[in-house]
């Protein structure tokens, strides 16, 4: 399988292409599989092509770490990974077949699991980037611990190819569950839920997913046979089959028929924030998704009092912004670590916000 | 530094801080003088102790006015010499903000203050099941900011992460006293996260003032099981083996022979001390899957050569195993004079190449070294045994300690795992990281703190520095950094 992953170093080639916009005073879009394009703000750019830059550096399943180009396909990772009953532990979502580790390291996205087991950026380690200057840059490592220098890696995930073309990246992977179980409970609104799940929070049950619509909580354990089986012992609930890949694939119905779709994000036991709407909460309530017509700037101003913040994720009228505004002086800081590693504003300006 | 600037700059300070909370006496200063490194040692101007946050932005106003660098401090315990304090600039000492503003159980977080002790937090919660899960040894003392500056670590990484992976928010004051805030409690932040930049930047971005950590449920059970090894290769073989099995364990250590004799010493722990190594493994979850897993654990243990395992009976042996581990720093602290913790992490399969490799610096230098290895994320703290009273031996000792770093980056790893850079590992950050890799960790430096007023000198060397560190390092008869003029 390792063998089916393409070996092809274009390191050389990205470099000289970078350093030529940059002589032009040009600018690129940074293009992996396209898969998640539509996440951000358009961008009128010269499409720079990275997906082939593919191979596998480094893979020791002793080690708990992989080490990837950034071209590499999602899908043949994680093929490789399960073969070594390994997998990554924050569940990345693919949306298209073509999704590449380059791309799901830019946006940042994480499945049902980051509720309960961490974010992207919490289990990458090391990466090498080629920045606006056409170095190339190395941070971090393929060590676990590790706090030698600023942690530019993680800085890197969910930085949607602003500050640099993503080249290699080492992440942590976790082993697989032995088991893994879903459980639905009735809950009639979303606030019961919202209590519910956060309570379990409190005790150490293997907890790997949740998620509420339509009156049905769901929740999936992951872990040892015996761990599972006390935990399903004394949770209750009907046990059932349930797809949670099409949850975190969005291609669940409840996701598809009534644009645009809008990502709440807020403190996970924050109530109920659109009563009666029909909506998703997953991540044990942190993240909560309505489909259909939005007053996004009133979303917006009651999910930043709660310490949260509203996406305009997919399909929404052009010129809504897609991320919640920064405050100015934020955006000032923000900015000036762009053109840090990008003094021209060369990779996927205006992506985040203006400037950005 | 004249006592007179000392003494204009104090009465600048008391206009708004206690008079007791602005220390200008030397010996009242002297307490100050280092941290957990004691072989680097400055007297800074002033020592300052806020206690609101307010006061810790008139702090950073007046200093940035006065163009004064600021070291800011927990509790002291960085073992890089973090805090060391600046000729010319004052200390910030966090160490009276220590309220605990905060505990949802619903949300299991607490919010507290920076001075507030990490050991702290977990008693806090403890009557409602739940715990902070980053445990570095010095967990009695130190403090939660100095947890964020440094991102502590500790023996239950592997499972829990490290200080990262267990904050929820900041609230930190900039360079020039304004506040800014990075709030994740929504498992969300937009645009750049900043959350890795901050956390473990060593007090060169801006001051921690309130820190929201997340609260775990304290494991229904947790039991230990110890192996007993011929040699360190095969203790090292096992631990990969138990994770090739598909178990994460809570925590997995390792100690070689002279770190068995040292601890069983000091706490009778009940260590076998003719072992060349022993493991000890934690397992926690629920009673049935613990039981499961240390079954299997055990397994792997004989199987990898352990000429015995051995199972804690109850809480009470499970603690007196550990207490060895965690005692293991002050008991060679009582075989020898002094000794010097060195922190570089390694790829796990080195561990053989780079335990020989200090055998044979340990012979060439003629200095013990005593191994205590976190050993399920390839975190090794050998311990250099010398005494500072015999002339020449500190150099020959941080001569060593710089060669067995070297040693670690060779062989794919780091220079430090969770103790920070500090001022004591400058020299080899010029070696594990290129110029331009320098470049960009200052340029990023100067985004938060354009004066460069924040922990000065620390963390990442300039360029000077790295020409002074590799000028004593030239290999095979090229210089390195020929661009560099040199006097």
């Amino acid at each position: 399988m390792r063998a089916s992953i393409p070996d092809v170093d274009i390191e050389a080639e990205l470099a000289l292409q970078i350093a030529a916009v940059a002589a032009s005073g040009g600018a690129v879009e940074i293009i992996g599989g396209g898969s998640k394009k539509f996440y951000g703000e358009a961008l009128d750019a010269l499409a720079i092509e990275v997906g082939a830059h593919s191979g596998v550096i480094d893979y020791d399943p002793a080690e708990l770490v992989i080490t990837l180009r950034s071209g590499c396909r999602l899908s043949e990772v994680e093929a490789l990974l399960a073969e070594n009953r390994q997998m990554f532990g924050f569940e990345p979502p693919h949306f298209a077949p073509a999704a590449t580790i380059g791309g799901m390291v830019a946006s940042g996205l994480a499945g049902p699991r980051r509720g309960f087991t961490g974010s992207i950026r919490d289990f990458v380690l090391g990466a090498k980037l080629l920045d606006g200057r056409g170095d190339v840059l190395q941070f971090g490592g393929r060590v676990i611990k590790n706090v030698a220098g600023f942690d530019v890696s993680r800085l890197l995930v969910g930085s949607l190819g602003t500050l640099g073309v993503l080249l290699e990246v080492s992440i942590r992977v976790v082993p697989m569950f032995a088991t893994e179980a879903t459980l639905a409970f009735e809950h009639a609104t979303a606030d019961a839920h919202i209590r519910w799940v956060n309570e379990l929070g409190s005790q150490p049950y293997p907890l790997s997913a949740s998620a509420w619509h339509a009156g049905t909580s769901r929740l999936r354990l992951s872990g040892s046979e015996q761990g599972v089986v006390h935990a399903m012992g004394e949770l209750g609930g009907e046990r059932e089959d349930y797809d949670w890949a099409e949850l975190r694939e969005q291609s669940h119905t409840l996701f598809a028929p009534v644009k645009p779709l809008t990502r709440v994000s807020l403190p996970s036991a924050s109530p109920d924030f659109s009563p009666g709407r029909a909506q998703i909460i997953e991540w044990g309530g942190a993240q909560r998704w309505l489909s259909g017509e939005v007053n996004i700037a009133a979303l917006r101003e009651r999910a930043s009092q709660l310490g949260g913040s509203v996406c305009a994720f997919r399909d929404h009228a052009p010129g809504v912004a897609v991320f919640q505004p920064l405050p100015p002086a934020m955006l000032k800081l923000q900015r000036n670590i762009k053109s840090s590693f990008d003094p021209a504003g060369i990779f996927n300006a205006g992506r985040i916000y203006p400037g950005l | 530094m004249s006592v007179s600037r000392r003494q204009k700059l104090a009465l600048r300070f008391r206009e708004f801080l206690p008079s007791e909370n602005v220390v200008d006496q030397p010996t009242s200063l002297a307490a100050y003088e280092c941290d957990g490194l004691s072989a680097y040692r400055e007297t800074p101007l002033l020592v300052l102790l806020p206690e609101t946050i307010e006061q810790v932005q008139q702090v950073m106003r007046l200093c940035h006015e006065q163009r004064l660098p600021v070291v800011s401090r927990g509790a002291g315990t960085s073992l890089s010499g973090g805090a060391l304090p600046h000729a010319e600039g004052v200390v910030l000492s966090l160490a009276k903000m220590t309220r605990i503003l905060k505990v949802d159980p619903l949300s299991r977080l607490a919010v507290v203050e920076p001075g507030v002790r990490n050991l702290a937090i977990s008693e806090a919660v403890k009557s409602l099941g739940l715990y902070y899960a980053p445990d570095p040894s010095s967990q009695i003392a130190c403090s939660i900011g100095g947890n964020v500056a440094e991102n502590a670590g500790g023996v239950h990484c592997l499972k829990y992460g490290l200080t990262l992976h267990n904050i929820l928010a900041l609230k930190l004051v900039g360079c020039a006293g304004e506040i800014f805030e990075i709030d994740q409690r929504s498992l969300h932040s937009d645009g750049y996260d900043l959350m890795p930049l901050l956390v473990g930047s060593e007090g060169m971005l801006a001051i921690v003032v309130e820190v929201t950590v997340k609260l775990l449920p304290i494991p229904r059970c947790a039991r230990v099981v110890m192996g007993v090894f011929d040699s360190v290769e095969m203790a090292g073989d096992s631990v990969a083996a138990i994770i090739a099995e598909g178990i994460i364990p809570a925590g997995i250590e390792m100690m070689d022979n002279p770190a068995i004799r040292a601890a069983e010493d000091f706490v009778h722990a009940g260590y076998p001390i003719d072992a060349e190594a022993i493991l000890i493994c934690e397992l926690d979850g629920t009673e049935e899957e613990v039981i499961a897993q240390i079954e299997l654990v055990e397994g792997v243990l004989k199987r990898g050569g352990a000429v015995e395992t051995r199972l804690a009976r109850d809480e009470a042996e499970r603690l007196l195993f550990w207490s060895g581990r965690k005692a293991a720093f002050p008991a060679v602290g009582r075989i020898s004079p002094d000794y010097y913790c060195i922190d570089g992490t390694i790829p796990r399969k080195a561990l053989s190449t780079v335990l020989a490799g200090i055998r044979e610096l340990s012979a060439e230098y003629d200095l013990r070294v005593a191994n205590v290895f976190h050993a399920g994320d390839g975190n090794l703290h050998p311990l250099i045994l010398y005494d500072s009273n015999n002339e020449g031996e500190l150099e020959r000792t941080e001569e060593l300690g710089s060669k067995i770093l070297q040693l670690c980056i060779q062989c794919g790893g780091t220079i430090t795992g969770e103790h920070g850079v500090g001022v004591e590992k400058l020299g080899e950050m010029c070696i594990q990281f290129g110029e331009a890799e320098r470049n960009q960790f200052h340029a990023i430096r100067e985004c938060f703190d354009p004066l460069k007023l924040l922990n000065p000198g620390k963390a990442i060397p300039t360029l000077a520095r790295c020409a002074e560190f590799n000028s004593m390092h030239v290999h095979q008869g090229k210089v390195p950094h020929p661009e560099i003029e040199r006097f």
